[in-house]
């Protein structure tokens, strides 16, 4: 624990404002913000850097003496073997997007707009309320529906159709996070249609639009932030994730989750090379954050 | 749900010419093809978690095909010592992460909420970076860090790491409720000769508290169904529930965890309808 010492170094321990000489002044800020903070910075920020540090050793293993050395394993992400496990995550990430943009967008359509204004709330709450129940349960029950002998080819064999062979392959996969993710989605468009200046709509009817244009004209640009919001969300936790691809994607899915899990916890362990996977992974997710506040923030002002 | 949640909602009152845009007129063609997709949504949302529900009572093991309803699998689960076991870890490690983060997110939020100060924005962006980073990196993070600094693993330290994200789930729900506080009071008590840790005890906190509990119950659950920070962090012994269903269902489809979803589905299903109806409630305020 003597690393609970360092917290000076921190960027974020409250700074005591230098104009008033009272003590007092600075007691209210450390003792709120304190705490959390140091948490944070032991439990998340240290370890950020120290994953960071490590990622510069090629070869590491548990014991080691660590001497940053290089960008090799940076480098290693690189290699044919490893650019399609990335390629793979980013096509389910990509892919989970676009159906749950698809699926998502008519759902928070209807809600926001064309559902009686005083069931609005309940309805949004009752999209979302399957959130709650544990992502890995909801992957299993796709399990139960999708594989060989399961709940889907039963219902279609009991009607004379051939079964489906869904299960282990990128579909299945596909299917299982769509329906994961789907809420957020919904969940976001929603907080943005709900903004939407309906008399723009009247008015562009009233100016003789068909529904399709004003839609694209109208709609689609006005809830922009909305969109690109809710698919950034989506894209991160789909690229993150791990037990849809473990349990519905069989081994020929392997995702970049399950490729850092393996450095860690799998037969041939490489701490290095996971943890510059694990900084990539951060990093991307830390731009497309700071790149979104920016243009929403730019977005919303006029 | 419906009765309860009605004349609670704020939107009632409001004029209902918003409600009925002339977007009626535009089509009805349009209207009735999008609610009846909205409903298909909603059936595709409940579907999976009905159908595993509706086999933890199925008496065939293997084939999806109805063969009789039986509770074999319920007695099976309670018997179960190892299930039993990682559901006491997996309480244990919500309850104490929930806990901590309690105390640390409220003063947090109260914190962000009261002052300004320099670097505030890289704080919250810490503070709130674990609602958005893959859990895989936080797991990995955690797990090189306590390695470099020597700590063993055990149960505790899934605690210690767990209470990094319900942090920021607590102090969200808190901030959301702070927004809405009339901060008057608060003054008024300082004023009348309260100290600020009396007008933080008793004025402040009761007001803060349906968004203190709404944050801890989304945050209990969240833990409660944390596979991979848990695997990385847990040290022998000190399996959690998600990790021992894991290790099960990847091998194959096991009706004694279909019993299981439904006690936990149940419990969330609970959790959830508490929480969204103290948000109901604070929001018609």
């Amino acid at each position: 624990m003597s690393v609970s010492t360092k917290p000076p170094l921190s960027p974020n321990s409250p700074p005591d404002s230098g104009k008033t000489p009272l003590g007092q002044q600075w007691l209210g800020p450390v003792a709120l913000l304190g705490p959390a903070g140091l948490w944070l910075v032991v439990l998340l920020v240290l370890p950020t850097l120290v994953i960071f540090e490590i990622s510069l050793v090629p070869d590491i293993v548990p014991g080691m003496k660590v001497i940053p050395s290089g960008l090799d394993n940076y480098l290693l992400a690189f290699d044919p073997l490893y650019i399609k496990v990335i390629f793979r995550s980013l096509f389910f990430a990509l892919g989970t997007t676009a159906l749950c943009l698809l699926l998502g967008f008519p759902v928070a359509y209807w809600i926001a707009i064309l559902a009686p204004s005083r069931w609005r709330n309940l309805l949004l709450m009752g999209f979302v309320l399957p959130l709650w129940t544990s992502s890995l349960l909801r992957a299993y029950a796709w399990v139960t529906i999708l594989r060989p002998t399961g709940v889907l080819n039963t219902v279609l064999g009991s009607i004379g159709l051939p079964g489906l062979e869904l299960i282990d392959r990128p579909s299945a996969v596909l299917i299982g996070m769509s329906y994961d993710f789907l809420p957020y989605m919904v969940l976001i468009l929603y907080s943005s249609l709900e903004k939407l200046d309906r008399q723009l709509l009247e008015a562009s009817a009233d100016l003789g639009a068909t529904p399709l244009e004003t839609f694209w004209k109208i709609t689609v640009p006005q809830t922009a932030p909305g969109i690109a919001a809710g698919s950034l969300l989506v894209f991160i936790s789909s690229l993150g994730d791990f037990v849809d691809p473990e349990l519905l994607g069989g081994t020929s899915s392997g995702t970049v989750a399950r490729l850092i899990y393996n450095q860690f916890l799998g037969q041939s362990p490489n701490w290095g090379f996971g943890s510059a996977l694990s900084t990539i992974l951060i990093l991307v997710v830390s731009v497309s954050i700071a790149l979104l506040l920016k243009y929403g923030d730019r977005d919303t002002q006029p | 749900m419906t009765e309860s949640a009605k004349p609670l909602d704020p939107k009632t009152q409001s004029p209902d010419e918003e409600s009925i845009p002339d977007m009626s007129n535009e089509s009805r063609f349009s209207l009735s093809w999008q609610t009846l997709f909205a409903g298909a949504m909603f059936v595709f949302m409940y579907l999976p978690i009905l159908i595993l529900m509706v086999y933890s009572f199925n008496e065939s093991a293997y084939s999806a095909g109805w063969e009789g309803f039986t509770l074999e699998w319920y007695r099976k689960l309670f018997g179960d010592p190892r299930i039993l076991t990682a559901l006491r870890n997996s309480v244990t490690v919500a309850l104490c992460a929930v806990g901590v983060s309690a105390i640390l997110g409220t003063l947090m939020a109260v914190g962000l909420a009261r002052y300004q100060f320099f670097g505030k924005k890289l704080y919250q962006g810490i503070a709130y970076l674990p609602l958005i980073v893959p859990d895989i990196a936080i797991a990995v993070a955690t797990l090189v860090f306590l390695a470099a600094v020597g700590i063993g693993l055990s149960l505790w330290t899934i605690v210690a790491a767990h209470i990094v994200f319900c942090l920021a789930y607590i102090a969200i729900a808190v901030s959301t409720r702070l927004a809405d506080l009339d901060k008057h009071l608060e003054e008024a008590a300082l004023d009348l000769g309260a100290t600020p840790v009396q007008a933080f005890l008793q004025v402040l906190l009761p007001q803060l508290m349906p968004g203190i509990v709404s944050g801890c119950l989304i945050a209990f659950v969240l833990s409660m169904d944390d596979l991979l920070i848990s695997s990385f962090t847990a040290g022998a012994g000190a399996t959690t529930l998600p990790m021992e269903i894991f290790s099960r269902i990847r091998t194959a489809v096991k009706p004694d965890i279909n019993a299981l979803s439904v006690i936990l589905i149940t419990v969330s299903g609970i959790l959830a309808f508490v929480a969204e109806s103290l948000r109901y409630r604070s929001e018609q305020r």
